[in-house]
């Protein structure tokens, strides 16, 4: 099994934002809560869930650089960008094959686009 | 390992290895789970080899020999790191379950393979690279050339795709039937691409690339063999068999020759008989797609005795069916030319000035011939110079100067 990320591309342009969706009429954001529900749910029932959330925008972000010898915090987020990550799932499944069809039915419920990247395999632990 | 007096041998046992690589490459890989692992001990194999036959005589089935050797090899080094890193190792061996094969089920590996490098996870550059290096044997070098790009950057990208492959889990399977006429597609998309390379070069020395279209057919036919009822993939066989039989009469002279232009009688027979055989096959499924209404369109023409034999009607009624699946403008501008044919330049004309093709050398070469059969000399002078500037074809250049210099004042 791999675990992949699921990330959803904010652009607000076009995407839905946490802000845009204030503002949206509340039945339709209903109906995209019951499938984002329903999407969440499945993958609880096949096994795939691993974990999932919901981002505040990057205004409310703090970006910490202690590379240096005074650790130096920012307001904002590392990069300024037109898109930005608004939330993502977790999830595990056999091949990248599994992870695109659970992209297409996330991608569908929540009408956005969704970028899958498989996540680094856990190194080999120590022997004893 | 090479000796001055083996070089033919070693040339023979080069041309064995790359009309296997493809299916040795696919055996290794199902056992291995792994591209690099494949590749490295499917070279390594190909050392023993130019080692042994020469002195022992070349094996009675080749292909096995190279799996089988190739596969002990690849054991050898697993087993080698085994000792390093046992975890590795077993992660490693965890695809080797499958017992191991030579024959039937090898066929199902390449087919396997083939849908793997055609993902559409890839770019299309990179499928149409991968499944040249991976199952048509070229080197990254042969790739590189095919497609005009450095080999540094071919080295990338090959190297890129497969780490995609690996790192993301694309597997190595065929689709499920739901999915499968969609995978297809794109399998079918890369094939057609590297033909049609080898027919028409975008640009290079060579106007034609028989390695390209060799290649095409070699895997077209192994993909039929195994979906023989996949009637896309028979009508693409008989597109592609139908356009090779014309092959030599296709350039004279580093000149291209248009079709009503070519010695008919130079054309090979038993393609056409060939390319006949499916077209009949695919018209009897009576589910037509695409490549199969294309190979009908070369079966008109390669029917014709003579240019002027050819059945307009036909394949303007094709490229109708062809306009209501497809209704891109290359097919208006391929249906065009069949209704010049039929109702006349003027009319045809009308139909190609409306594409939005003013970047596609056909669409000037087609202009401008239409042009040209309208009396019309100083716009189809202005024409073809534009479809020569859009072209990188020197044959097809040679062919446009001469009916342009050869227009009326």
């Amino acid at each position: 099994m791999t675990q992949y990320f699921l990330s959803l591309p904010h652009d607000s342009a076009e995407e839905p934002t946490m802000e845009s969706m204030q503002e949206m009429d509340p039945a339709a954001l209903q109906e995209i809560f019951a499938a984002v529900d329903g999407f969440n749910t499945k993958l609880k029932n096949d096994g795939a869930w691993v974990f999932a959330g919901g981002l505040h925008p990057p205004s409310a972000a703090t970006t910490v650089d202690a590379t240096g010898d005074t650790p130096i915090l920012t307001d904002g987020p590392f990069v300024e960008a037109k898109e930005y990550l608004g939330g993502f799932w977790i999830i595990e499944a056999p091949d990248l094959d599994a992870a695109l069809e659970y992209a297409k039915l996330g991608s569908k419920a929540l009408q956005s686009r969704i970028e899958v990247r498989p996540l680094q395999e856990e190194r080999p632990q120590d022997e004893s | 390992m090479s000796t001055p007096a083996a070089p033919a041998a070693h040339a023979a046992i080069e041309q064995i290895f790359r009309e296997e690589y493809g299916r040795v490459i696919a055996s290794l890989v199902r056992r291995f789970g792994d591209i690099d692992v494949a590749e490295e001990a499917a070279g390594e194999a190909l050392v023993v080899a130019l080692e042994r036959w020469p002195v022992d005589g070349t094996p009675p089935n080749p292909g096995g020999w190279l799996t089988t050797t190739a596969g002990r090899r690849a054991l050898d080094r697993l087993r080698r790191e085994q000792r390093r890193d046992a975890k590795h190792q077993a992660a490693q061996m965890i695809h080797d379950d499958t017992p191991h094969e030579s024959t039937g089920p090898v066929e199902d590996d390449r087919l396997r393979l083939v849908f793997t490098c055609c993902h559409p996870a890839l770019s299309p550059e990179a499928r149409v690279a991968l499944t040249l290096r991976l199952l048509g044997g070229l080197t990254v070098a042969e790739v590189a050339q095919a497609f005009l790009v450095p080999e540094t950057t071919m080295a990338q990208r090959i190297t890129r795709a497969k780490a995609k492959i690996r790192d993301a889990r694309i597997p190595y399977r065929v689709p499920a039937e739901t999915d499968l006429t969609d995978r297809l597609s794109a399998v079918l998309a890369v094939l057609f691409l590297i033909f049609n390379e080898g027919y028409l070069a975008s640009g290079g020395d060579e106007p034609l690339r028989d390695e390209l279209t060799g290649e095409a057919i070699r895997l077209t036919r192994a993909l039929h063999t195994q979906l023989p009822r996949a009637v896309e993939v028979t009508g693409l066989l008989a597109l592609m068999l139908l356009i090779e039989a014309r092959r030599a009469t296709r350039v004279s002279r580093g000149e291209l020759v248009p079709l009503d232009e070519q010695d008919r009688g130079r054309w090979d027979r038993a393609l056409i008989a060939e390319g006949h055989a499916l077209v009949r096959a695919c018209l009897a499924a009576n589910r037509p797609g695409r490549y199969q209404l294309l190979a009908a369109v070369n079966a008109v023409h390669t029917d014709a005795p003579t240019a002027a034999d050819t059945d307009w009607s036909q394949i303007a009624t094709l490229y109708d069916q062809l306009a209501a699946i497809d209704p891109s403008p290359i097919v208006a501008l391929n249906r065009a030319v069949a209704v010049a044919e039929l109702d006349g330049p003027k009319v045809a004309l009308a139909l190609v000035d409306r594409l939005p093709l003013t970047t596609y050398h056909a669409w000037h070469a087609t202009r401008a011939d239409l042009l040209r059969r309208l009396g019309r000399s100083d716009e189809a002078r202005a024409a073809y110079d534009a479809a020569i500037a859009a072209t990188e074809n020197d044959a097809e250049r040679g062919y446009l100067g001469r009916r342009r210099d050869q227009l009326g004042p």
